[in-house]
């Protein structure tokens, strides 16, 4: 099983790259939250999946599964909202002002 | 001792607040003030006869790195030197200086300077010397830009400061190569193992690196060019750093390491060619100077190369030589720039073709000069010091031959071929001294610039006059200072005792006296007949200059920066992103294949059973296409809500794999960015595909996603089936409720065992908060389109 989702994980960071590597900047903020996606599944498969009950004590219960990669994840969803929000916020005035949200169109002058 | 060698630097903290009553009382006293304690600091210690002071303060010993000074011979007869010339100096600055100038930043820089040069003199930890000599390189920097507005000032301190970096990066490189062979950071140790470093195989490249230090911070041949172009300093500060003490750092590096190196043949070979090479260029090119500052410049290149070279010799006699000569340098030299500074305030101008008949304007500084020069020429007077050194120099030349044996033939022709060539060399010295002082005191007035010309107020003349009086005392009690002051220095750089030796104005008809003389008689023809061989004078260098080669390398380094950094930083996002990521890929592939990192024959996995595991399947399915569905959608809204479904599906994963905190923050947190998405999706255009996109372009893009793709996908197999650490996870499941009080681990993770990271979160989120409602506020000046 971890080895289908770390496959699986490549898989979505490929799709994000190719987004990122496009000109519109919708796909690419679109890329780094499919970027997030990728590194979130891919830090729990670190942890190994399915070994035990959800990590909440309980009587009797011996096996948990790895709780560390959890926490560290539930950090990285709420970083990468603020980073997605702030992202799309950026967009929408870079757009505003500048009447165009195509990278190549944006890329300012040598003397700037 | 520590306080007298960081005296410089805490005093130039305050030099700031002195600096504002400059007003009432000149800034250059307190630095005057400075010099002048340490000097007589030192001056106790040498009286005293308690020379071995060893201070140690460590920090961080287990890479070798601490704060130890010690004083030997050597490091006294230097400090003396530095302290002593910088008070007079400094003395001499308080009237060479107005008080409009900013006199704050010009003491900062001298006494960073000082601080610097007693740090390297006196270090024993090697990378303790480097920071110091790298800190010299950088007050020098200061120093000859001072007046900052002047281009030529810029200029030669850019030079100055990429010719002695390199340098210093050389000395680093040099200095590890130390430590690797001898194991050791400390000097005095490295010193005791000199069999072990002349046996190893990184010799010469450690003796090629440390020469290339020392040659470019001596200002040796052909790295000499930065010396003259820093003559745009202020001149007390070309009296100071540019010829009695930071250029004869260079030489203090190779005179610290002789005892090492003096066996060394191929260390005689290198150091004496180089040293008279350049005692001939310096002198031969000094005669071309008009700019009395470029004379010297040129006359303290040529200088140093003799000193170089004596300390390429290797024996007693020349060793000693070299450090008596060291010390009349300092004192002939130095009064000779306080001349020139006289010169230059009085008459407004250091060209020597526009001066002339000084002599009865200014008949102090005309004293002060023809002792001075004459010493620097080595006209046989008994009050003349520079002429006792030039004889130790000629007779360690001669003796040189009687002295040491070589293995090999080059050695042996160079060491009989030597006592010509310092003869050769000391001619044009002997020409250049008379030429500066007769081109500017004896001749013909120029109406323009002699008008108004008068020896200056007495207080400018008493360092001149006091240095002057030195090149008068040691040349009369030479054998005082040799008692004291060379003696313990040259034994500490021959490295073992050596016997006292007499200093005598007459030796009798030997050798050296026949060479004084041959350079005295042919020096007079020269200068007298100079008329006729000034075509001599332009021969040479031609195209070939140091100068055409360090401009052509500059222009060429600048051209091809910018043609590198415009391909690389040409405002395109997309190339950004592709040179990160296939650096990343391409490396990180290259390692894992390289290296062999996978085993997975015995990896721990969780089985995969039909139909037990197909929730998993069928998700994992659902989120690949929906992926694949971001890549090709061409309406925004599609993009949008297909993104969420991979979203959610990850969700799906989270409860499928036991993360209940995961799949309620995940469902939560995608549901907001997607009702985000669609609140801006409104403002953002269509995304039309560009039909006339090229397919070489696509195809780039496929290529590195999927390079990344897979480097991803290996990177989790490699580190996956190999552990190499036992998980913290273990402690956490343990200690949640004993240390946390808390059953929901992941919980207690966040808000106690990482608790500051959580903090820290929330901080990044405030931020993020806060930058998106100052630009949802934000009115740009043109307003929107």
């Amino acid at each position: 099983m971890e080895i289908i989702m770390i496959v699986l994980a490549g898989i979505l960071f490929g799709f994000a790259v190719y987004n990122i590597l496009q000109k519109r900047l919708l796909r690419i903020i679109i890329g780094t939250a499919l970027l997030s996606h990728a590194a979130h599944l891919f830090i729990l498969t670190m942890g190994k999946l399915k070994r035990g009950a959800a990590p909440v004590l309980r009587e009797g219960t011996e096996n948990y599964t790895d709780p560390l990669p959890q926490a560290l994840i539930l950090t990285s969803i709420v970083i990468s909202f603020g980073v997605t929000s702030l992202l799309l916020v950026l967009a929408y005035r870079a757009v505003k002002t500048n009447g165009t949200d195509n990278m190549e169109e944006l890329r300012g002058n040598n003397h700037d | 001792m520590i306080f007298a060698i960081l005296m410089p630097f805490i005093i130039a903290m305050c030099i700031p607040f002195i600096a504002r009553f400059k007003t009432k009382i000149h800034t250059g006293y307190a630095v005057f003030a400075t010099a002048l304690s340490i000097f007589i600091y030192f001056l106790t210690l040498l009286v005293s006869g308690d020379t071995d002071i060893f201070y140690r303060y460590s920090w961080i010993p287990s890479l070798g790195l601490d704060l130890t000074f010690y004083t030997d011979g050597l490091a006294l007869f230097f400090a003396l030197l530095i302290s002593g010339i910088g008070a007079l100096v400094a003395f001499y600055s308080v009237h060479y200086l107005s008080k409009k100038e900013r006199l704050g930043h010009f003491y900062v820089y001298l006494l960073l300077f000082m601080g610097a040069m007693l740090g390297i003199v006196t270090s024993d930890n090697i990378y303790a010397l480097y920071t110091f000599w790298e800190l010299t390189s950088v007050s020098s920097f200061l120093l000859i830009s001072f007046w900052f507005t002047r281009k030529a000032s810029t200029d030669g301190a850019m030079k100055s400061l990429l010719i002695t970096v390199l340098g210093g990066f050389s000395l680093l490189g040099g200095l590890v190569l130390l430590q690797i062979v001898t194991g050791s950071t400390s000097i005095r140790t490295i010193l005791t193992e000199g069999s072990l470093i002349l046996s190893s195989d990184w010799f010469p490249l450690i003796i090629v690196l440390l020469l290339l230090a020392a040659c470019t911070k001596s200002a040796q041949f052909p790295f000499h060019i930065w010396l003259p172009d820093a003559m745009e300093a202020p001149t007390p500060v070309s009296a100071y750093l540019h010829s009695a003490t930071m250029v004869k750092a260079g030489l203090f590096l190779l005179l610290r390491f002789t005892p090492v190196f003096r066996e060394s043949e191929s260390f005689f070979i290198a150091v004496s060619i180089i040293g008279l090479l350049t005692l001939f260029w310096g002198s031969y090119m000094a005669v071309r100077q008009t700019d009395l500052k470029g004379i010297l410049a040129y006359s303290t290149i040529s200088q140093l190369g003799m000193i170089m070279s004596m300390i390429g010799y290797g024996t007693e006699a020349a060793l000693f030589a070299a450090m008596f000569h060291i010390l009349n340098h300092a004192t002939f030299k130095g009064s000779l720039f306080m001349a020139v500074g006289i010169i230059d305030h009085e008459t407004g101008t250091r060209n020597i073709n526009k001066l002339g008949g000084l002599w009865k304007l200014m008949p102090v500084t005309g004293i002060i000069s023809v002792l001075a020069s004459f010493s620097m020429a080595g006209v046989p007077l008994p009050i003349l010091n520079g002429f006792l050194s030039k004889e130790e120099f000629f007779t360690s030349s001669w003796e040189l031959a009687q002295t040491r044996t070589f293995s090999t033939g080059f050695a042996d022709v160079l060491m009989h071929v030597v006592p010509y060539a310092a003869v050769a060399g000391s001619i044009f010295t002997f020409v250049y001294s008379m030429y500066f002082f007769f081109g500017t005191f004896t001749g013909k007035r120029d109406k323009d610039t002699a008008e108004k010309a008068h020896d200056p107020n007495f207080g400018m003349l008493i360092s001149p006059i006091l240095l002057v009086c030195g090149v008068v005392i040691i040349s009369i009690f030479p054998n005082w200072f040799s008692h004291h002051l060379l003696h313990p220095a040259a034994n500490a750089v021959y490295g073992e005792a050596m016997k006292e030796h007499h200093i005598k104005f007459w030796h009798g008809l030997e050798p050296a006296l026949v060479m004084s003389l041959v350079v005295v008689i042919l020096g007079i023809a020269f200068y007298l007949t100079r008329k006729y061989w000034a075509g001599l004078y332009q021969i040479l260098p031609g195209k070939l200059s140091g100068n055409a080669i360090y401009r052509g390398l500059l222009t060429l380094s600048e051209k091809q920066t910018k043609t590198v950094n415009d391909r690389l930083v040409n405002g395109s996002l997309r190339q950004y992103n592709m040179v990160i990521i296939s650096v990343i890929s391409v490396v990180t592939l290259a390692i894992l294949f390289g290296t062999n990192a996978f085993d997975l024959t015995n990896i721990d996995v969780s089985p995969v059973s039909l139909p037990g595991s197909l929730p998993e399947l069928a998700v994992a399915l659902i989120m690949v296409t929906a992926a694949f569905g971001t890549t090709v959608s061409e309406k925004k809204l599609t993009a949008i809500i297909i993104l969420g479904v991979v979203g959610y599906g990850l969700s799906i994963l989270f409860v499928l794999f036991r993360a209940p905190d995961l799949a309620l923050t995940q469902l939560s947190i995608e549901t907001i960015t997607v009702v985000l998405f669609l609140l801006c999706f409104r403002h953002l255009p269509e995304m039309e595909r560009d039909r006339k996109e090229k397919v070489s372009k696509k195809v780039t893009n496929i290529i590195i996603a999927a390079a990344c793709g897979l480097m991803m996908t290996l990177v989790g197999l490699a580190a996956y089936s190999q552990r190499l650490f036992p998980s913290i996870s273990d402690y956490f499941v343990k200690y949640s409720y004993k240390l946390g009080g808390g059953d929901n681990i992941v919980n207690v993770i966040l808000v106690d065992f990482r608790g500051l990271d959580t903090l820290f979160e929330i901080t990044v989120l405030a931020i993020a908060a806060l930058g998106i409602y100052s630009l949802i506020k934000l009115r740009h000046k043109g307003g929107d389109r």
